[in-house]
């Protein structure tokens, strides 16, 4: 089968890297590139957790055709922590135990990120309505609510990442 | 047997391709398709997709607008034109859906989807095809005969403006809330003159295989001022006619007796 070759960036280094026919982003996010931060849950753009951004804005990797994605800004969870500093959101998801076994955790992030890149000061509402795309069947949802809440007053969710 | 996809520059050349293979589909969001896609779907070999701008962009012509089929529901919500189909684009999925699913796969959209395209039908909208110069089809053509253009391009849909903001009402109907599938939708446009409906058009999402007009309601509505009584009357044939699909969410039967009610609240809410 015919390869392709996309160029684009993933968390501001450029990446180069050949995509079949039909490939989704999710896996040429995992498999080409090694990125193994955004999940696969359902294929079926229901569960959220392979959302990544692209040019600042929640997507379903799965869902997405992956050449589709040429010459675009990418940002998944492996480009939210600056070194050993953790974003904002990832201190608070820890220190709310927003996480319990995780696996919702990249696409909640990711969604979380979207919305404070854009409304640095949500209401509760504005949370709930920014992940209502993203299923958890751990935690309840409140301790995620409460954890972007958190991230949001601490006010340096916008600084890095 | 594994997808291949073909990129076209421009609309006209990826409508020629469209319509010379039966079992190519044109790439929109890729909400729909590409879940076909991981699912293994069979009926389809090829995936063609355009580059062109043109096709994401909305623009004001005569009394209404001309949304391109690339349009997303995100940059619907964000359109200062578009303020009456905020609401009806807000509904659709969530954030991230709404940023990739656009207008015109939302008209191809199969039942219990297909909200956008309730709307457009009571709004009248008309369907434009990429490289027919002539004049649109009316979106009621359009989706009855559905599966006849699924080898067809669609460039854009015109719409034309609800006279004033209270004119067009729209109500999706979910257990999920705020991001659930429908159990129906409901659009109503209500023109009044001199205190009397005018050219009422009602449209069901997700109660046929495709958004359809409720035809007994809009008699029911027409000439009559929208009070109590005329709601109860239009209430009362919610469903003539009508033989709504049991599905995952929701039975026939519940369908039935559910649409009556929030039709009369929908008839009934102030300006909003
Ligand atoms: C999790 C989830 C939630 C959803 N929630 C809703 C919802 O609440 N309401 C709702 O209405 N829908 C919903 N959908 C369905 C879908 O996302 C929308 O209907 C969307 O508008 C489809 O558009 P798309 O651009 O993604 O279509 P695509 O997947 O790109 O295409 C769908 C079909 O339309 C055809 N097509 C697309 N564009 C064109 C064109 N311009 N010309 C000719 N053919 C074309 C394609 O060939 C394909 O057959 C949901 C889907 C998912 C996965
Ligand atoms: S894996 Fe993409 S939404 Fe579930
Ligand atoms: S923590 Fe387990 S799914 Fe959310």
């Amino acid at each position: 089968m015919a390869k392709k070759p996309v160029r684009f960036h993933l968390n501001g280094s450029e990446k180069a890297v050949f995509v079949e026919d039909g490939q989704n982003l999710l896996d040429m996010l995992r498999r080409g590139i090694g990125d193994l931060t955004p999940k696969y849950g359902c294929g079926q753009g229901t569960c959220g957790t392979c959302t990544v951004l692209i040019d600042g804005e929640p997507h379903l990797s799965c869902l997405t055709l992956a050449e589709t994605v040429e010459g675009r800004q990418l940002t998944t969870t492996a480009g939210l922590a600056s070194g050993n500093r953790l974003h904002a959101l990832q201190a608070a998801f820890m220190e709310g135990f927003a996480a319990q076994c995780g696996y919702c955790t990249p696409g909640m992030l990711m969604a979380a990120k979207a919305l404070l890149d854009r409304n640095p000061n949500p209401s509760r509402q504005e949370v709930v309505e920014a992940i209502s795309g993203n299923i958890c069947r751990c935690t309840g949802y409140e301790p995620i609510i409460n954890a972007i809440l958190e991230a949001a007053k601490s006010g340096d969710a916008r600084h890095y990442g | 047997m594994p997808v291949r996809v073909e990129t076209y520059e421009r609309l006209d050349e990826a409508a020629r391709a469209l319509a010379s293979s039966r079992t190519a589909r044109f790439l929109g969001g890729g909400t729909l398709i590409m879940r076909a896609v991981n699912a293994g779907d069979q009926s389809f070999d090829t995936i063609i997709r355009a580059r062109d701008a043109n096709w994401s962009a909305i623009r004001a012509e005569g009394d209404g607008f001309v949304i391109g089929a690339g349009v997303t529901m995100a940059a619907v919500v964000a359109s200062r034109d578009l303020v009456f189909l905020a609401p009806v684009a807000r509904s659709v999925g969530g954030p991230a859906i709404r940023n990739m699913a656009t207008i015109g796969g939302n008209l191809f959209a199969a039942s219990p989807y297909g909200d956008f395209a309730a709307a457009l039908l009571a709004l009248g909208a008309t369907v434009n095809l990429a490289g027919s110069s002539g004049r649109g089809i009316p979106i009621d053509d359009f989706l009855r005969d559905r599966e006849r253009h699924a080898t067809s391009l669609v460039q854009s849909v015109s719409v034309p403006r609800p006279r004033d903001a209270s004119a067009f009402r729209f109500v999706k109907v979910s257990r999920v809330k705020p991001k659930g599938i429908s159990l129906m939708s409901i659009a109503a446009l209500l023109p009044q003159m001199g205190g009397r409906l005018q050219g009422a058009r009602i449209a069901y999402g997700a109660m046929a295989p495709t958004p359809i007009r409720v035809t007994a309601v809009e008699r029911a509505l027409e000439g009559q001022s929208l009070d109590i009584a005329t709601i109860e009357r239009a209430a009362a044939v919610a469903t003539e006619g009508i033989d709504p699909p049991t599905d995952a969410l929701a039975s026939s039967w519940y369908r039935r007796e559910v649409a009556g009610v929030h039709l009369k609240r929908l008839l009934s809410a102030e300006r909003r």
